[in-house]
């Protein structure tokens, strides 16, 4: 029993989350029920509006739900953030362009006080990490956007947070450096073993990374089928060949297209 | 080359239009002093005494280029005809302005960004404060401070500040409010606080639109300077110049000192445009 308890890294009780807008209010959010366990790679996937981005913001504390109770490492979403417990990786890269990519790494470490050592040991091993090793001063516009992105999974590694947050970070780069992303994305998730939420758009994208994959649908936003993947952990690029992968596939695509027909 | 002919095209149709405009106005005064010597002027000696008057109603470009050139490189710069002597002390007035407005300005941007009390208030007296005609004020602020034993350089800066502060403050709450929200959200899963988020985020963000009105800022310091100089009895400055000239009819002398000013302003604009340039391809923002 106390194993269980200590497994689950989120958990979500009933979630509802209503935005006020001036025509009216919209349940971006209904009845939520979720629970991540540590290590797991959870990917959220849905039609725009169907709440999976306002969920991941609710999880780290940038949106409040209006009700139902939600818990990150046993405490409130603020209480997480202000413990630092997750990184969170944008859609854009958001890096600084005055900084050098170093010096981009290691803003949120100057922001939470690392001492300069520290900070530089930090940087070394997270630009490591994402395989950009050598580029640490350079600018922004020397790199690419799939570098750029790399740069900004280091920036949210450094401090060693358990839980990555990752909102569509992949969704403005081309398939062909995506693909290669997301194999270091379940390489580096294999080697640090943090706890990954991944929102997507993509269906080979979630079902390619997860160990579980969450599917939402719109209006109002709620979670219509949450799959277990049964592909193992080490996971070639060609498993998306493979029959399980591709029945995996279906079901997600079910789950969506279900979603939609109830919801018009 | 290729962007060399139109601008020499655009200023020689100008140049052209000036020498016609000069003489259609300068003419009567030439027949009139004909007519009171008792000769006939032909249209070519006409021509000729328009663009050699002493007190011409428009003198003609050489004649100002001529009494420009006479007014710098001619004399010594101590000089009291000095056009040199004249806008140092008018460009000291307007750095020492530039430099006390684009500070206040900058405050109350600060001030307006981080506090909601000063972000309902201050911008509606800004644009008051910026209503009322300068040459209303300017002589007010002059006696005033003179009367409490502040005088010379600083009554015209504070002028000049007066003109200055309003086009930083515009550019600088635009600019400290640039970041978008994503970004603020960044700052916010790393529990920054607003300090951090200030210096790490706002400020440098903000660099684009200081600069962009500290352009418009310094040519409003020199206007201010300028007309600071007019109410202090015409002692010392191009705005002083600009009286004196007018005092006593002397339109050559007005229109030079009119285009030290022009040059002035050109050259403070484009040194803030230097530093702009080179400060915003330091940061990767040009």
């Amino acid at each position: 029993m106390k194993d269980t308890m200590s497994q689950a890294v989120i958990e979500a009780k009933g979630v509802n989350l209503v935005f006020e807008t001036g025509d009216g209010p919209v349940q971006a959010l209904k009845d939520v029920n979720l629970v991540v366990g540590r290590g797991e790679f959870v990917s959220f996937i849905g039609p725009s509006g169907c709440g999976k981005t306002t969920f991941l913001r609710a999880i780290a504390a940038l949106e409040h739900p209006t009700g139902g109770t939600l818990t990150v490492n046993g405490m409130s979403p603020d209480e997480a953030r202000m413990s630092r417990a997750y990184g969170y990786v944008f859609q854009a890269a958001g890096l600084y362009p005055w900084r050098t990519i170093a010096k981009n790494v290691s803003l949120p470490l100057e922001i939470m006080g690392f001492s300069k050592a520290e900070q530089a040991d930090r940087v070394d091993r997270v630009l490591e990490l994402v395989e950009l090793k050598g580029f640490g001063r350079k600018f922004p516009w020397q790199l690419s956007g799939g570098m750029q992105q790399r740069a900004s999974i280091a920036r949210a590694l450094a401090f060693d947070a358990d839980i990555l947050l990752m909102d569509e970070p992949f969704g403005a780069l081309d398939e062909i450096v995506r693909d290669r992303l997301n194999e270091e994305v379940l390489k580096l998730w294999a080697r640090t073993g943090k706890t990954i939420c991944f929102v997507t758009h993509s269906i080979p994208e979630a079902v390619y990374l997860s160990t579980k994959i969450v599917v939402m649908s719109p209006r109002p936003g709620r979670i219509t089928d949450v799959i277990d993947s049964p592909l193992p952990r080490e996971r070639p690029l060609d498993i998306r060949d493979s029959r399980e992968f591709i029945e995996i596939a279906h079901r997600v695509r079910e789950g969506l297209r279900a979603g939609h027909g109830d919801a018009v | 080359m290729r962007s060399l002919a139109p601008i020499a095209t655009v200023l020689a149709v100008i140049v052209a239009l000036w020498y016609a405009a000069a003489v259609w106005m300068n003419a009567q005064w030439v027949y009139d002093q004909a007519a009171r010597a008792g000769v006939e002027v032909t249209f070519g000696q006409m021509v000729v005494d328009t663009m050699a008057q002493e007190r011409p109603v428009l003198p003609v470009p050489h004649q100002v280029f001529a009494e420009l050139a006479k007014s710098t490189v001619g004399m010594a710069v101590t000089s009291k005809k000095s056009l040199v002597y004249h806008g140092w002390i008018t460009i000291s007035a307007t750095l020492l302005g530039f430099a006390m407005g684009t500070g206040f300005g900058r405050l109350l941007a600060v001030g307006i960004i981080h506090n909601k009390a000063m972000d309902m208030s201050v911008m509606p007296w800004a644009i008051a404060s910026q209503t009322v005609p300068i040459l209303a004020i300017a002589p007010m602020i002059i006696v005033v401070l003179s009367s409490v034993g502040v005088q010379g350089l600083v009554p015209k800066a504070i002028i000049s500040a007066f003109l200055s502060f309003f086009p930083v403050l515009v550019g600088m709450v635009k600019g400290l409010r640039s970041p978008d929200g994503m970004q603020l959200d960044q700052l916010a899963t790393w529990n920054a606080s607003r300090t951090q988020v200030f210096w790490k985020l706002r400020l440098p963000s903000s660099m684009p639109y200081l600069f962009a009105s500290l352009k418009v800022g310094i040519a409003a310091s020199l206007v201010g300077a300028i007309v600071g100089e007019m109410p202090t009895g015409a002692v010392a400055g191009l705005g002083a110049r600009l009286l004196s000239g007018s005092y006593y009819g002397q339109t050559i002398q007005i229109w030079a000192a009119l285009f030290a000013a022009a040059i002035v302003a050109a050259s403070l604009v484009m040194i803030v445009g230097v530093i702009e340039r080179a400060t915003l391809k330091r940061m990767g923002m040009a």
